[in-house]
């Protein structure tokens, strides 16, 4: 019960608290311009407060448990719900926890209290931010409202106490019947929209018809469980919908072309392709990999750090859900630029510095406390991401090869591990297959969650156990939908009897349905045969793990959930998994947008060496080193290909190489990226080919054998509903199946976020840009032996392999330019799969010093790169073959596919050239300066480091625009 | 005595206890996971074990402030066991979160607070042994050793003369990562069996680790730390 008396509350102080002060004072005069030039210093204070009445001596002996004298200072006060300043006279604003919302740091502190013999306090935890005093309310909030709560979780008080809220033990047992079997079309749509259940038209008639047929109405339970499984998110009905071009031609449904093509290759080392919770491929004799990437965007776009957090700790129970030890965390960004002004926002949406700050510091938290190494990832900017930035995180895992589960079977019990239900997260995979507008993040709040990654951590090491002493026949993790879905999945051909009474609860008061449709992170489904499972439960608590059973599998196909006895769901597996109705949708092809004329070569070659700092700066192309810095890539030691490298450990990699440890074949696994989303609303299915070849050349420069190479397809597009929007879809998904046969590099995991639109107030609607992110993963023979991009040696030859071709469309020379020059957006290259071959084999022989992709920014980026990377000067010559005559703009900016760039000694560079086909552009020096000429014209010559502080984001009067 | 058991110590939150166990491995001593709560309720683990090693990770969460709850967990519990432990002239280690659990329990002096750009950072150090200490992990290393640091409350701060008489290790120059006092990145106590380190020598026990291996940098091995405290349990045992 929520106490009325005296609520008691620990503030503790560091005593050293200036720099962290002065840098979030920072971070608000960055966010709101210089509006905010009065706030220089925001102190904070950490707020602990206990729902029982403790004696004097009592909070004593807790604050001196928990205050560490030498560096804080602990204060107990009574919380009297009024303004106070009695120890601190100056502005300040109080925030904490909305109650329910998951709250470790004060789990923690009643964890404290029990350790010194305060056992079953309940605590919460808050902060107060205090300002200088010459700051006014109205500034207070701004900040405040910019950088320091949302609303979506926290409650906030300015100038006053804050007063937690303790849930009390409110007892909520009803079972609402939804009455649909007499309402119209019109009447279904409006609740489908008041329940916010997402359903289309078509969906919803079907469900009518079912509770017509079977004679009864469905329970709230039901018809949650029905939205959930058939949203996008679950059942990916676009990708499964049939689809027609305007013109009446039909379009093989996409996810049958993706597998389709995967099936064609027929790659023997797929395990497993496009079935489970992951991808499955082999690694060597004794392992296999388990992939996947998942994207958390409206979660992220509300809450950016609850978001992202979830977002990498639900991808990571993805690949636990195909029993596999995560190893590598991997994270793809897409921002609005960040000088958008603040009063430029739609209504409703975080600033993008926030939503970036939010979702890096989310990642790290989940990745970094886990103990899983983050190793890679990129960062894009457009102006369709601020409403609805995009978050792509992927999980790799390392599983026994021998590893066989048997699969559930009738009698079987159901048994879930990990965190406690609670509220939070109800209808996530609803609210991710709608579209967003202005009142989202209020609707929405009970979607968003913070992860509790300890208790992730802590169920992987059970469920490794569990694995090797063949414990569990199934398993799956709690995603989207909850059991609703997990249950619902395992179940879907055999049905379950499901008691949710014994499902473990962090406090008491939920409605069945909300326990059956919670997503509470850190939780896994298992099947389990009813005599393994005293040996689960013995592992279970040695780790510290929770572990419940909750039912059996039937051998009837139908599903019925009870809780405390009262059937609140009993429905055919056969209705939920295979009743709705087709999509039915139609494309179109949209004209591009037009050019807005052609580019002025020679006023681009007058002001090349400026262009390519501006390039270099670009926030697509730039050091992304002080966000990775945050993240901990070298946990578990394995590796070896880092995302920074070089003479001076900050070159840019082109794939993350990782050298499990425990894989005595030496072998490592390269993880490369392809994205961009300049080009898709020209030409999506060259996107595609083009997003394709990076990613696998990304692997092949590091070493990975291009002859067994696996990818994922990510797409995260506007609501395909639109046809423009689906036409873009489909021709993406053509341009992915076509370069993965060319490639032989066989799709086995895929994911897709559709509805990515903002609806602003006014009614205007936002789309992100048509964005695929293409991940690949490859096989490198020997870890001992990668290469990378940072050059090696004065002298050496500069070898580039692959054709330039005008394609400067979608390029960050335009971006930099603000400009549409027209012409070609990069595709494929039909010559870049049998390039790749060569270039390995070289690579394999030892003869390349360095490798290095073109591509965002073209040839005058990678070039500098590696010249950077290994702190040495390069020379290159624009008047060689290899690089088209008069062209010397397509030669410097444009952003081919298929091309590398490769180091060799000088001995070796005729043989390597003629084995790749490449040709000599330059010489590395010792010079420190990049140069480039055209035979004794030269059109660039920058120092080093101007190029690195460039690179290094620092826009300035050097290198200004033309 | 061939291997010697190291009971390697973690709590909820723990996550390097996999690198640490690897790494005394390699070092020839035989790693015995053990959970805190475990040790807590059966100390007389301890008779077995030659050393111990506190891996890092963020115990539980860090939420109370690095190490916190778990050095309350040690100190309230397990303190009169391991400085029998100590006495007795087996070693104990504490790395990055481990070494925050050791200051916070009372075993090392000092505080680690938070790092003095007040963010979490992930890069390789190079770290200067300082010379003639009385620490049995450092015995032998006179050369500097390389390996990340991995963390967001690094910085050490205590009165100078403790750090005087106890540094083991300090950051190189210009390496120093967290604002530490006196570039202080290693502390043992005044028996010189505990020693507590920021840095993770765990993460550079095989050469290929080194992150300028590919440029033929392969050099200052942390590993020697593990075989220096295996070596001397084994000439102790």
């Amino acid at each position: 019960m929520a106490s009325t008396g005296e609520q008691w509350r620990l503030e503790i102080k560091s005593l050293d608290s200036d720099a962290h002060a002065r840098r979030l004072a920072e971070r608000a005069r960055m966010l709101l311009g210089p509006v905010a030039s009065n706030v220089r210093s925001i102190t904070a204070t950490a707020l602990y407060f206990v729902a029982e009445p403790l004696g004097e001596a009592g909070r004593k002996l807790l604050g001196d448990a928990v205050v560490d004298p030498a560096t804080q200072q602990g204060t107990w006060v009574v919380a009297d719900d009024g303004s106070d300043g009695r120890f601190d006279t100056r502005p300040y604003v109080e925030v904490s926890l909305r109650p329910g919302v998951t709250d470790p740091v004060g789990d923690a502190f009643s964890r404290a209290a029990s350790l010194i013999g305060l056992r079953g306090l309940t605590a919460r935890s808050g902060t107060r931010y205090c300002f200088d005093a010459d700051v006014d309310r109205h500034m207070m909030e701004l900040v405040a409202g910019a950088l320091l709560h949302n609303d979506i979780i926290d409650e906030v008080s300015f100038d006053s106490q804050v007063r937690a809220r303790f849930i009390g033990p409110s007892t909520n047992d009803v079972v609402e019947i939804v009455a649909v079997r007499e309402l119209s079309e019109e009447e279904l749509a409006a609740l489908s929209r008041a329940r916010g259940l997402a359903l289309d038209p078509a969906e919803l008639v079907a469900v009518r018809e079912f509770f017509v047929a079977i004679g009864r109405d469905p329970t709230d339970a039901e018809i949650e469980t029905i939205a959930q499984t058939w949203s996008e998110h679950c059942s990916h009905k676009t990708f499964r919908a049939r689809i027609t071009w305007a013109d009446g031609t039909e379009v093989e449904p996409l996810l049958r072309q993706l597998r389709r093509s995967t099936d064609e290759i027929a790659a023997p080392w797929v395990r497993s392709a496009f079935v489970d919770n992951a991808g499955i491929i082999a690694f060597d004799e004794s392992f296999d990999i388990a992939v996947k990437v998942e994207t958390h965007n409206h979660p992220s776009a509300v809450e950016p750090f609850g978001g992202a957090n979830t977002g990498v700790g639900g991808v990571i129970r993805d690949v636990l859900g195909v029993a596999a030890d995560p190893i590598a965390v991997t994270d793809i960004l897409c921002f609005g630029p960040m000088d958008t002004p603040i009063d430029a926002l739609p209504i409703g949406v975080l600033h993008p510095r926030r939503v970036r700050d939010g979702v890096v510091a989310g990642i790290a938290d989940y990745g970094n406390k886990m103990g899983i190494p983050t190793v890679a990832g990129a960062v894009a900017h457009q102006e369709g991401f601020t409403s609805n930035p995009l978050v792509f995180a992927g999980c790799i895992g390392l599983r026994p090869a021998e590893l066989v589960l048997s699969g559930q079977e009738p009698g079987d019990r159901i048994v879930v591990l990990g965190g406690a239900t609670g509220r939070d997260g109800i209808r996530g995979a609803t609210f991710s297959s709608a579209t967003m507008d202005a009142t989202t993040g209020d609707v929405a709040g009970a979607s968003v969650q913070i992860g509790d990654p300890i208790t992730e951590r802590l169920v992987a090491d059970v469920l490794a156990d569990a694995r090797d002493l063949g414990l569990f026949t199934a398993i799956t993790d709690c995603g989207a939908g909850g059991f609703s879905s997990a249950i619902g999945e395992l179940a879907a051909s055999l049905g379950a009897d499901v008691e949710l009474g014994a499902a473990p609860r962090k406090y008491p008061g939920l409605a069945p349905w909300e326990v059956w449709l919670s997503e509470a992170q850190e939780r896994m489904v298992l099947a389990v045969r009813p005599g393994n499972l005293d040996a689960l439960s013995k592992i279970c608590r040695e780790h510290g793990v929770s572990m419940a059973d909750l039912g059996s599998f039937r051998d009837d196909g139908q599903l019925v959930v009870c809780c405390d006895g009262r059937v609140i769901v009993d429905l055919p597996g056969e209705f939920l998994h295979e009743g709705r109705p087709t999509r039915e949708l139609v494309a179109e092809r949209a004209e591009p947008p037009p050019s807005t004329g052609p580019r002025d070569a020679s006023q681009i070659l007058d002001n090349a060496g400026p262009l390519m700092l501006s390039v270099l700066s670009h926030a697509d192309v730039r050091s992304n080193e002080d966000i990775v810095r945050g993240f901990d890539h070298e946990i578990l030691g394995a590796t070896v290909g880092r995302p920074y490298l070089g003479s001076e450990d900050d070159g840019p990699a082109n794939a993350a190489v990782i050298a499990p440890l425990q894989a005595v074949s030496g072998r490592g696994l390269a993880i490369g990226i392809g994205m961009n989303c300049r080009t898709g609303v020209i030409d999506a299915r060259r996107m595609a080919e083009a997003a394709v070849d990076e990613a696998i050349r990304n692997v092949v420069a590091v070493g990975a054998d291009p002859a067994q190479i696996s990818l994922l397809d990510n797409f995260s597009w506007g609501d395909p509903r639109r046809p423009e929007m689906l036409g873009h879809l489909v021709d993406a998904v053509a341009g992915c199946c076509h370069s993965a046969n060319a490639f032989g590099a066989p799709f086995v995991s895929g994911k897709d976020s559709l509805n990515n639109e903002y609806v602003a107030v006014d009614g205007t609607r936002r789309s992100i840009p048509p964005t695929l992110v293409i991940t690949a993963i490859g096989i490198v023979p020997d870890a001992e032996r990668i290469v990378t991009s940072d050059a090696k040696g004065p002298e050496n030859a500069l070898v580039l392999v692959g054709t330039t071709h005008s394609e400067l469309r979608g390029s960050v020379l335009d971006a930099v330019l603000g400009i549409d020059g027209g012409g070609n957006v990069p595709g494929g290259d039909a010559d870049s799969p049998a390039r790749m071959r060569t270039i390995h084999q070289a690579i394999v022989d030892g003869l390349v010093q360095s490798a290095h992709d073109v591509s965002d920014g073209g040839l005058a980026v990678a070039v500098a790169e590696m010249a950077m990377g290994g702190r040495l000067g390069v020379c290159v010559n624009l008047g060689t073959e290899a690089l088209p005559r008069g062209g010397a703009v397509d030669a410097l900016f444009s952003e081919s596919s298929g091309r590398m760039l490769l180091e060799v000694v000088p001995e070796h560079a005729a043989e390597l050239c003629a084995r790749t086909g490449g040709a000599v552009i330059g010489y590395f020096t010792d010079e420190a300066r990049i140069v480039w000429r055209v035979d004794d014209r030269i059109i660039i010559d920058v120092g080093l480091d101007e190029s690195l502080h460039a690179w290094r984001g620092h826009v300035d009067s050097r290198n200004v625009q033309p | 005595m061939t291997r010697p058991r190291a009971l390697v110590i973690s709590a909820p939150g723990t996550n390097r206890d996999n690198d640490v166990a690897y790494a005394l491995s390699l070092a020839g001593a035989e790693p015995v996971r053990t959970p805190l709560h475990v040790l807590v309720r059966r100390p007389q683990r301890l008779l077995d074990a030659q050393m111990v090693v506190f891996a890092g990770g963020f115990s539980h969460a860090d939420s109370l402030g690095a190490g916190a709850l778990a050095g309350l967990e040690v100190e309230r519990s397990l303190s009169e066991e391991l400085r029998a432990f100590v006495a007795s002239g087996r070693p104990v280690l504490g790395i990055c979160n481990g070494f925050q659990i050791l200051v916070r329990s009372g075993l090392l002096p000092g505080s680690l607070v938070h790092n003095s750009d007040g963010r979490f950072v992930c890069r390789w150090v190079t770290l200067e042994p300082v010379a003639d200490t009385h620490c049995v992990w450092t015995k032998g290393i006179e050369d500097p050793i390389d390996c990340p640091v991995a963390h967001g409350e690094g910085r050490y701060v205590a009165r100078a003369e403790v750090i005087r008489a106890h540094a083991v290790f300090r950051y190189a120059d210009g390496t120093n990562p967290n604002g530490s006092m006196l570039d202080t990145a290693g502390i043992t106590d005044a028996t010189g069996m505990v020693l507590g380190l920021m840095p993770h020598p765990e993460n550079h026990v095989v050469d290929r680790q080194h992150p300028r291996w590919h440029r033929g940098e392969h050099r200052n091995l942390a590993r020697r730390l593990f075989d220096a405290g295996v070596a001397h349990v084994k000439a102790a045992g």
